[in-house]
């Protein structure tokens, strides 16, 4: 069992988009605030901190959440992943990301961090989603721009060119 | 929007967890997926002394069908029973559920114990554990006991968990034979809190039609198996009994014409 005392300073180690990184935390802080002001990786963004706007959205081990709902002691051991891991391609961005360029998916940009992190977890998991379940997934997240319509887009176009580019495969 | 200093403890067991529960009683909460308690201790809402965190207790994160019921543990997400492929045949009414309770990313995170724990009136799974007949596993350092659910929720976010116990489990009913399910609710925007939901099951006999976020729990009628005008009468009586209030999401009225209306539809649609 770990324990901790309330003023306790903890080391908490996690894996950061691949790389094992470490800081220092009471119990109390929030995984939002210990990756951008322990670890300084200020990708992630942080909104309401109640869990209602999802700007923070991380992935931990892989899975969407938000890392305002969750302590750094926590995620302690954990693989965090942040919107500073997603860059693949030749041009830096992952194909995610190149088709929120060219749909014009993101104006001010503030929510697109999370946004970007929900839609990687997700067509992992769902590689086919409906416009409506898509719009469901998306509504875990608040766009002040409101440009709704083109992340939608976005996130259909990466969907579909990841099926195809499958198929061709297939073919070769 | 910082929560407040408290100690933290992370037990490898549920006996550890009810141990720990046993020496700080009141002052301390238990922390599973935290997507009520961590918005609620950001808000300074509760300013708990001690936080227990049975997140990662391996023997409380387990989902299974057991005895005619799928057997949910403290620290299984959401999420892994939204995404088991056999839902839709061990407990199809929660298939319904699922996509109304918040969203996909808190969902993920969320237990399904938590949410019967925390007793929000308006919430989904409390909803459908009483709509189905299930049952809450309760467990304190000495033993555990089992309670129905129509008598583990008291009231507005109040339980019968004394200090003492943990939420080990929830128990959801299979599917029977013969019995139609059906869902829905009403929100200002998809995901958030429910100004009224309602669920029915029907069989050849009868109907129980269960209906949250409109008292100060989640409550459920049987029902005989009426039509039209009469099946009219009996949800609007229901509807009168839940003794609704007026508040800033919504009025009475207008919740209990939610109650009519999208109570009538699911109830044609469990029929159907």
């Amino acid at each position: 069992m770990k324990k901790y005392e309330k003023n306790e300073l903890v080391r908490v180690t996690v894996t950061l988009n691949g790389k094992e990184r470490s800081g220092i935390c009471e119990p109390r802080m929030l995984l939002s605030d210990f990756l951008r002001d322990e670890l300084g990786a200020t990708g992630t963004h942080v909104g309401c901190e109640h869990g209602v706007c999802g700007a923070c959205t991380v992935q931990i081990d892989g899975v969407a959440a938000r890392s305002c709902l969750t302590l750094a002691v926590q995620a302690d051991g954990r693989s965090i992943d942040t919107v500073e891991g997603l860059n693949g391609g030749s041009t830096g961005l992952s194909d995610l990301q190149e088709a929120f360029r060219r749909n014009h998916a993101l104006q001010c940009g503030y929510c697109t961090a999370g946004i970007l992190m929900s839609c990687d977890d997700y067509l992992g998991r769902k590689p086919d989603p409906s416009e409506e379940e898509v719009r469901e997934m998306l509504s875990g997240h608040l766009c002040r721009c409101t440009g709704y319509t083109n992340i939608v887009k976005a996130v259909l176009e990466t969907a579909q060119s990841r099926r195809e580019k499958k198929m061709l495969e297939t073919t070769e | 929007m910082k929560p407040q200093v408290f100690d933290y403890a992370r037990p490898d067991s549920a006996a550890e967890a009810v141990a720990l529960l046993a020496d700080s009683g009141s002052d301390a909460r238990i922390l599973a997926g935290g997507q009520s308690l961590m918005a609620v201790l950001n808000m300074r809402l509760a300013q708990p002394s001690l936080l227990i965190d049975i997140s990662r207790v391996q023997d409380l994160n387990y989902v299974r069908v057991q005895d005619g019921n799928l057997v949910i543990g403290a620290a299984a997400t959401q999420a892994s029973v939204e995404w088991r492929r056999s839902l839709k045949d061990e407990v199809p009414l929660l298939t319904q559920v699922f996509p109304h309770i918040s969203h996909f990313q808190i969902r993920n995170r969320g237990t399904v114990c938590g949410s019967v724990a925390h007793a929000d009136p308006s919430a989904e799974l409390p909803l459908a554990l009483l709509l189905l007949g299930g049952q809450v596993v309760l467990r304190n350092r000495k033993g555990r006991r089992v309670l129905a659910a129509d008598d583990f929720f008291q009231g507005m976010l109040m339980t019968a968990r004394a200090p003492d116990e943990l939420v080990e489990e929830v128990r959801y009913p299979l599917v029977t034979a013969g019995h139609g399910y059906a869902f829905n609710e009403f929100s200002g925007r998809h995901g958030d809190f429910a100004v009224a939901s309602v669920g029915a099951m029907v069989n050849k006999d009868s109907i129980r039609f269960a209906v949250g976020g409109v008292s100060d729990r989640p409550r459920v009628k049987v029902l005989p198996l009426l039509k039209g005008a009469d099946l009219d009468t009996a949800i609007n009586d229901f509807a009168w009994e839940l003794e609704a209030r007026d508040d800033h999401h919504a009025s009475a009225q207008f919740r209990r014409q939610l109650v009519r209306r999208l109570g009538r539809a699911v109830i044609e649609r469990a029929m159907s």
